[in-house]
């Protein structure tokens, strides 16, 4: 049983189900409200191993579209320093793929429509949940229960689930919020990401299809409403002087929207009979894009350890089954966090000496091909020992 | 119970007093609802290749008949129900039996507190011994017994520990008294079984040994795994000739 049919939940939620699990899956909001187009307006760059993942679930061949990357430049504020991450570097493939969320969400829906072991009901409320040795129970605000060996929280950020328990839960906010909207351009993108670190914060330009480039604008929590009412022409404005005028002449296509920033991690993703995946055990900020993919190694590890269960008769939310998943993701959750973390505050001042230190470091790591090439693996998604998933293998 | 009898009176008493702890995972079973998913994945796979049965099918052991001998509160006996075997599931112990009965009420398994030689007269698709060889006074009298409950063309599978210093240190010593995985007492080192005796044991019986496999527990990883390492615990399987 799953509660959120956000994008990490929808994709537990078709893994699960196509190795023939009976899976319940609770959302606040119902599936034509999630594709809404001023639901979500981001976009997310999945890596190459997420994206074995859904190619195998039959959950890629649904998308509408999705933007190969080639290229990475990452620059740092005024100084010219380059960090060119260039995909012949590490073999033929693209370095991720941009996809727009609402692409996503309906290549999901779409991807577990078929299967008969599929309940979705939304929209529906939790207003109770009951965890015995036995098995757990849900109950909706509507007074419908529903028990089940195993529920699994994917209900994001603000965890319900999670806040049910006594798991520890560590978190501190980047009084930054990012500003994200999609701009069309005068120029092709030719697949190139763009990230210029700021002292507010990252600048993220991602490329999407035809002249479009999807922004992440992370800026100081306190200037934010200033910008957010500037009419269209002041906003490209300001957009502009951050975003320089290599892409030609710019529009805005579509509405803005704004995401507070923090970092949070639960102390562990598993309780009992519980089982925590996505953001609801740990948001990150989206410096690197990790958020969804982090999500996506989750479903991998824990489809794999609910699956081995199963077909064994084991019982699915036991204790011994539930430790493994816990094991295998809270390295790469860790470190995932904090090499993001330290990125964004190493970057996200102006401090002379600071300045100095990460621009001779960008050098460094540009010049030091092996150093490079694990950043690259990594976010890509490349590292640890993998589930079958990943590497777009059945289960 | 026959005159004969191949229970031990000492060691019943032992397990008696822990059967309420059988499903409590951090209790004094710990260390077997670990070792669990191994086991069952040793139990399933022979079954499937020994019957020529599908890899993957939904419920891979339906139509079988099995009969776990000293299921205790129902370990095994649970997820092969689950599998769609039909199981009997039998143990010395009446606490262990009661706790196995309203654990797995739902999923239609006979428990009986009843030792294989009063089964008299059945026959099973599979019989299964994980871990009592070494609990028993006269093993040969036991596996006799056991034997005579498979049908032709049937298939044995157990579980025992070995005999060597290295189960004596960790499978004994480690285990027991220095990690605390089982209770002290659970094993009398002396009573546990070389390959090559139970192998002996088999053949007199009547079966053919077609499979050796070790368990061994991963420090880093934390987790069992079957491997070649036949030292401390390990698995076999074994046919009954004839049938089909
Ligand atoms: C600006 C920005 C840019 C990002 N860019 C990237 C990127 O490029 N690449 C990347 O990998 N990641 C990116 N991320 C991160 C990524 O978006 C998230 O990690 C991901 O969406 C998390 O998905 P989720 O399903 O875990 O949570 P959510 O998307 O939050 O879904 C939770 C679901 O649970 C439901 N729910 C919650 N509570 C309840 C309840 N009590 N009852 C019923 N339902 C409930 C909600 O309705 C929702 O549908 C970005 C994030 C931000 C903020």
């Amino acid at each position: 049983m799953i509660v959120g049919g956000g994008l990490v939940g929808a994709a537990l939620c078709v893994a699960l189900a196509q190795a023939g699990l009976e899976v319940v899956v609770i959302d606040r909001v119902d599936q034509r409200g999630q594709l809404d187009a001023g639901f979500d307006g981001r976009a997310s760059a999945i890596a190459q191993a997420p994206k074995r993942m859904l190619s195998h679930l039959g959950i890629w061949e649904h998308l509408a579209e999705a933007t190969p990357i080639l290229d990475i430049r990452v620059a740092d504020g005024a100084s010219k320093l380059f960090l060119h991450y260039d995909h012949t570097e590490i073999g033929d493939a693209p370095l991720g793929y941009m996809v727009e969320n609402r692409h996503m969400r309906s290549a999901l829906f779409q991807a577990l429509r078929p299967h008969p072991g599929v309940t979705y009901i939304a929209p529906a409320e939790i207003t109770g949940v009951e965890r015995a040795p036995e098995g757990a129970r849900l109950t909706l605000s509507d007074g419908r229960t529903f028990n089940a060996p195993l529920v699994i929280g994917a209900d994001g950020r603000q965890s319900y689930l999670r806040g049910q328990t006594d798991i520890a839960l560590t978190r501190w906010s980047y009084k930054q919020t990012a500003i994200v909207c999609t701009i069309a351009h005068e120029k092709p993108h030719n697949n190139v990401a763009h990230e210029h670190f700021l002292p507010s914060g990252p600048f993220a330009i991602l490329p999407i299809s035809g002249n479009r480039s999807s922004i992440v604008w992370t800026e100081r929590v306190g200037l934010v409403p200033d910008i957010m009412e500037l009419d269209d022409a002041g906003f490209l404005d300001a957009l502009g002087q951050r975003f320089g005028d290599f892409l030609g002449a710019l529009s805005l296509a579509g509405p803005r929207w704004t995401y507070p920033l923090d970092l949070q991690f639960a102390h562990r993703c598993i309780d009992k009979r519980l089982a925590l995946v996505g953001d609801a055990a740990h948001g990150m900020h989206p410096i690197a894009g990790q958020g969804l993919n982090l999500g996506l190694r989750d479903v991998a590890a824990l489809a794999e350890v609910v699956i081995e269960a199963h077909r064994l008769g084991l019982d699915i939310g036991a204790a011994h089954i539930l430790e493994r998943y816990d094991r295998w993701r809270r390295f790469d959750a860790m470190l995932m966090l904090s090499l993001t973390d330290g990125i964004n505050r190493l970057f996200s001042n102006d401090i002379a000496p600071v300045r100095l230190a990460r621009d001779v470091g960008l050098a460094l790591v540009n010049r030091s091909g092996p150093l490079k090439r694990f950043f690259m693996r990594h976010a890509m998604g490349e590292a640890g020992r993998l589930p079958k998933l990943l590497k777009g293998e059945p289960v | 119970m026959g005159a004969e009898s191949t229970v031990s009176g000492a060691e019943i008493g032992h397990f008696d007093a822990l059967a309420r702890q059988w499903w409590d995972e951090d209790g004094d079973f710990k260390a077997l609802h670990r070792i669990n998913p191994v086991r069952i994945q040793y139990i399933r796979d022979q079954i499937q290749a020994h019957f020529g049965i599908e890899v993957g099918a939904p419920k891979p052991l339906k139509g079988l008949s099995i009969l776990d001998i000293g299921c205790g509160g129902g370990l095994i006996a649970e997820p092969l129900a689950r599998l769609g075997a039909e199981v009997i599931g039998i143990d010395a112990s009446a606490d262990a039996i009661g706790i196995a009965r309203s654990h797995g009420a739902k999923l239609g398994i006979q428990y009986q507190n009843t030792a294989p030689e009063d089964l008299g007269g059945q026959r099973f698709d599979c019989v299964l011994s994980m871990e009592v060889i070494e609990h028993v006074e006269d093993t040969e009298l036991f596996m006799e017994a056991t034997a005579a409950l498979i049908r032709p063309g049937g298939l044995f599978v157990g579980a025992t520990l070995n005999r060597t210093l290295k189960s004596l240190a960790l499978g004994k010593i480690a285990a027991e008294y220095v990690l605390g995985w089982v209770p002290p007492g659970t094993h009398d080192w002396r009573k546990f079984v070389r390959p090559s005796e139970f192998a002996s044991l088999l053949r007199r019986a009547g079966l053919q040994v077609s499979d050796f496999t070790g368990i061994s527990f991963r420090a880093l990883e934390g987790d069992w795994t079957l491997s070649r390492d036949l030292g401390i615990n390990y698995m076999l399987a074994a046919a009954k000739p004839g049938g089909e």
